[in-house]
């Protein structure tokens, strides 16, 4: 039993796993479904990456651990824009995407090595909303309307 | 009533109204298409009978409704009778609720358990529930459901046959 803050979802999506894996790293899907933000990398293990916040400030940063197209993803991710969030320093958040005929299987696991975390708080509420967008984004060509831009409430 | 806990929860956002959400959690014609061919039953008012069935007629999971706000919220009680070894099960509670979010609907399925639950049997609803629900997600979306082949996890199974109850 894992007993260490730890969200996991599990989302399938009709698509094939190619495209999956360029909506969840290409900004010109992100920017449709994850509040109008984009990630910046070189998406090869130990390089940097970080999510980019419209008005120009870093959301979250960290380093890829693992990367094997289109299967798994492995990154190290600290909240870059809020300080009580960004002290409690790197989480970890693993993408695995596996083929099942039509669909994807997308599972995602965010946790981090502390007893308590209010990152993993925030980002549970957050992914269901990012993650149901990018199925119907890539379903239907259209994001949830909600997403498509950055909140206006949360600077 | 036992105190009931939530174990597990799985919430998708829907581009739908809470009217048709309701209708694919609470209708048959929706939850063949998307619920692995069962049928429901539902009495529409609090205390009254529910069962999902499978395509032969056999009751898979029966129970009662603890509460019913249309299209806010349906709480159900949930016991297993088919496979006959799930039938050890206690019961446990589901519960969905639907609210309006932005032009969008958050549905927000809780199931509850009044025992200190093996994490191996929760690991059947785990699996079970994002599938259902992405399914019923893009039956609303798109006209079609998704066709996910999955059997109760294996470790299920062996602890729902090490339980003593």
């Amino acid at each position: 039993m894992n007993d260490k803050p730890q969200f996991v979802y599990v989302i399938y999506i009709r698509a094939t796993a190619e495209k999956l894996w360029r909506a969840l790293i290409d900004p010109e899907f992100t920017r449709q479904y994850w509040a109008g933000t984009w990630q910046e990398s070189d998406w090869k293990v130990g390089a940097p990456w970080r999510i980019m916040i419209p008005d120009g400030r870093i959301a979250d940063a960290g380093e890829i651990v693992e990367i094997e197209p289109p299967r798994r993803l492995v990154l190290t991710w600290r909240n870059e824009f809020r300080p009580e969030l960004r002290k409690e320093g790197y989480s970890r958040l693993t993408y695995q995407l596996e083929q099942q005929g039509d669909m994807v299987k997308l599972s995602l696991t965010h946790e981090i090595d502390r007893p308590e975390s209010n990152l993993i708080e925030a980002v549970a509420q957050g992914w269901p909303a990012i993650l149901s967008s990018l199925k119907s984004l890539l379903e239907t060509g259209e994001s949830l309307e909600a997403t498509r831009r950055w909140p206006e409430n949360m600077k | 009533m036992a105190k009931f806990e939530p174990k597990t929860v799985y919430v998708t956002y829907i581009a739908s109204t809470p009217e048709k959400v309701w209708q694919a959690l609470t209708s048959s014609e929706f939850t063949r298409r998307y619920f692995w061919d069962r049928d429901i039953e539902l009495e529409p008012k609090r205390g009254g009978a529910f069962a999902l069935k499978l395509p032969d007629g056999r009751v898979n999971v029966r129970g009662k409704v603890i509460e019913w706000d249309p299209p806010r919220l349906l709480k159900i009680t949930w016991k297993v009778e088919w496979p006959e070894e799930f039938c050890k099960l206690p019961e446990c509670l589901v519960s969905y609720e639907v609210a309006q979010a932005g032009n969008a609907v958050r549905l927000t399925m809780t199931e509850s358990h009044s025992w200190n639950v093996p994490e191996a049997i929760l690991s059947g609803g785990r699996a079970g529930w994002p599938a259902i629900l992405c399914s019923l997600k893009s039956l609303l979306e798109t006209g079609n459901p998704l066709s996910i082949a999955m059997e109760p996890p294996r470790d299920m199974i062996e602890a729902i046959k090490r339980l003593q109850i």
